[in-house]
């Protein structure tokens, strides 16, 4: 445990030394403010809660955002160590090849927990001090700070298992982009394309559901879209997500084995990589 | 508690095709000093991460401290092991004490400890500033400061003085020195045989992954078996003997007027014993021990 806090805070420290948790809050603030205010405006006087609002504009942004900065933060944690010879070091301390993985894994997750929780949540602060902001929406708000970190982790594991993969840094960045591509546009556009293709004559319910789990992208959008009454009558999908019948439990499970197997396999991996 | 400290029976370890370490058995003692001499791609650092257990054999067995390096329990063995990696990498966003300091953690020492040892490094006065801007010889030596954490039994320095000045090389054997005489085991690695004459007490040299030798430098110079000559000057040329033994038998002209002999090891004091009071400038040339290298590396040994 101490080895992998102390690996944990080195992360953590050189997160803050070369700007990543400065520049990522910075973009997510600003971006959850232009959001918060601008996609909040067309509400005008409609009865609606401009903080439910932003959780749909915010989550939508989330899904584009959140995995590119998780993969560009962890593509290069094991490849561009071992590159750069100070993993051989490392591994001479008394510390076992698990703690070093998920040690980083902590520090990584801490630096886009704080960017995510301070960028966001300047936001919300800014839409309740100007009056606008629904106390009642303010525990969907947190969920979604909360499953968006989540989302983080994910592809955080997912940048390792990569980085334990390959032998060079420039192929472990190549497959990052292209895992982003996948599940964040790839996916969802040949999921629609079958439906509409098979127009629900073989295509079931249930088969659609494993689909969306299977993607961590999707497991987010429905946790934060229909997760929530108030949100989701703003939601265009929410129709969606509320005949799936997944419920929240099933789809924060979804997210937290997509953190556990892929972290799990980049252990196994690391273990027995040569270094 | 063996005094053997490293031990390594029949190993050998293969990288596809290629063999970089074969069937080398070696016994190092606490309280040693070894030099372990060859080409780049003799094997030297795969041996040492042998001993660190990065990498596994493909055949024979490691002992580091009675335990297998590379077992996930060799937690114990690794605190007592110090390493200093061929062209040590660190993180250049760290400063020299943060380095440190994070090491020094990680082998659960106390951090406090560090400046002395900073100090000892001869880095003390850069310790706060960052890695990145580090000369290759400030590297070298916070890379040494590492590998001292702890008072580690074994030391294992690859190429550690590679690309040093003479001042800090000098400086770097002194410190290695200091830790022979508390009975750390020194296993150093480098190219040049010449380098390690008078720092270490045994020298293991590697030829394409296989000990082509394993001794002191005198032993060595047996196994070589290149005989030393004896060089002189006469006041005159030795007249020639018409009857009896001739005493210049087997002494050949050398090059500025000077006679010259080769004869084994053992011979050596009888002829010395011998020869003339008139005899000038006597001089026991051996061979030097880039010779012995070359003629160890050749396999004429």
């Amino acid at each position: 445990m101490r080895q992998i806090l102390i690996i944990a805070a080195k992360e953590l420290r050189d997160g803050l030394r070369n700007r990543w948790v400065v520049a990522t809050t910075g973009l997510l603030a600003a971006l959850a403010l232009t959001l918060a205010f601008l996609g909040a405006a067309p509400t005008g006087s409609v009865n609606v809660d401009p903080l439910a609002v932003t959780i749909v504009s915010l989550s939508s942004l989330t899904i584009f955002l959140v995995p590119l900065i998780a993969l560009l933060l962890s593509y290069d944690a094991i490849v561009g160590e071992v590159d750069r010879g100070t993993m051989a070091l490392l591994l001479t301390y008394p510390v076992a090849r698990w703690q070093v993985v998920l040690g980083k894994f902590a520090g990584h997750l801490c630096i886009l927990g704080f960017a995510t929780v301070a960028g966001y949540g300047i936001a919300g602060l800014a839409l309740q001090l100007t009056g606008s902001g629904d106390p009642g929406a303010w525990a969907a708000f947190a969920a979604m700070i909360g499953s968006s970190v989540l989302l983080g982790g994910v592809f955080i594991a997912i940048g390792y298992l990569i980085s334990t993969l390959v032998r060079d840094r420039g192929t472990a960045g190549g497959i990052a982009i292209g895992v982003w591509l996948l599940f964040v546009l790839l996916y969802d556009m040949a999921l629609l394309g079958v439906l509409v293709a098979d127009q629900g004559r073989t295509l079931t319910a249930s088969t659609l559901n494993v689909l969306l789990l299977l993607n961590p992208a999707d497991a987010y959008r429905l946790l934060n879209l229909a997760g929530s009454q108030a949100v989701s009558g703003f939601a265009g999908v929410a129709g969606l997500g509320a005949s799936t019948g997944l419920g929240a439990a099933a789809l924060l499970g979804a997210l937290l084995a997509w953190i556990v197997l892929p972290l799990t396999a980049a252990m196994a991996l690391f273990t027995r990589r040569q270094v | 508690m063996s005094a053997e400290t490293v031990q390594l029976l029949g190993v050998s370890r293969r990288y596809g095709h290629q063999v970089a370490v074969n069937a080398v058995d070696l016994t190092l003692r606490a309280g040693e000093c070894i030099g372990l001499v060859g080409h780049n791609g003799a094997g030297k650092s795969t041996l040492m991460k042998l001993m660190l257990g990065l990498i596994r054999p493909s055949e024979g067995s490691v002992r580091v401290f009675g335990e297998d390096p590379a077992a996930g329990a060799a937690a114990r063995a690794r605190r007592e092991l110090g390493y200093l990696p061929e062209n040590v990498a660190l993180h250049p966003s760290m400063t020299g004490a943060e380095t440190l300091a994070f090491y020094a953690r990680l082998k659960r020492q106390p951090v406090a400890a560090n400046a002395a040892l900073l100090e000892r490094a001869g880095i003390a006065q850069a310790a706060h500033r960052r890695v990145g801007t580090y000369s290759k010889g400030m590297r070298q030596r916070l890379g040494l400061a590492q590998a001292l954490l702890g008072n580690p039994r074994a030391l294992l320095l690859d190429e550690p003085t590679s690309g040093l000045d003479p001042a800090l090389r000098q400086h770097f054997y002194e410190i290695i020195g200091e830790l022979r005489r508390n009975g750390t085991m020194v296993l150093l690695s480098s190219h040049a045989l010449a380098e390690l004459e008078g720092q270490v007490d045994r020298v293991v040299v590697m030829n394409q992954g296989r000990k082509v030798a394993d001794g002191s430098i005198a032993d060595l110079r047996r196994l070589a078996a290149i005989r030393p000559r004896i060089r002189l000057h006469l006041p005159m040329a030795p007249r020639a003997v018409v009857n009896g033994a001739d005493p210049w038998a087997g002494w050949a002209a050398a090059p500025g007027g000077a006679m010259e002999l080769s004869c084994a090891e053992d011979e050596l004091s009888g002829v010395l014993r011998g020869l003339p009071a008139t005899a000038r400038d006597i001089e026991i040339l051996r061979p030097s021990l880039d010779e012995l290298y070359a003629a160890f590396q050749t396999g004429a040994a």
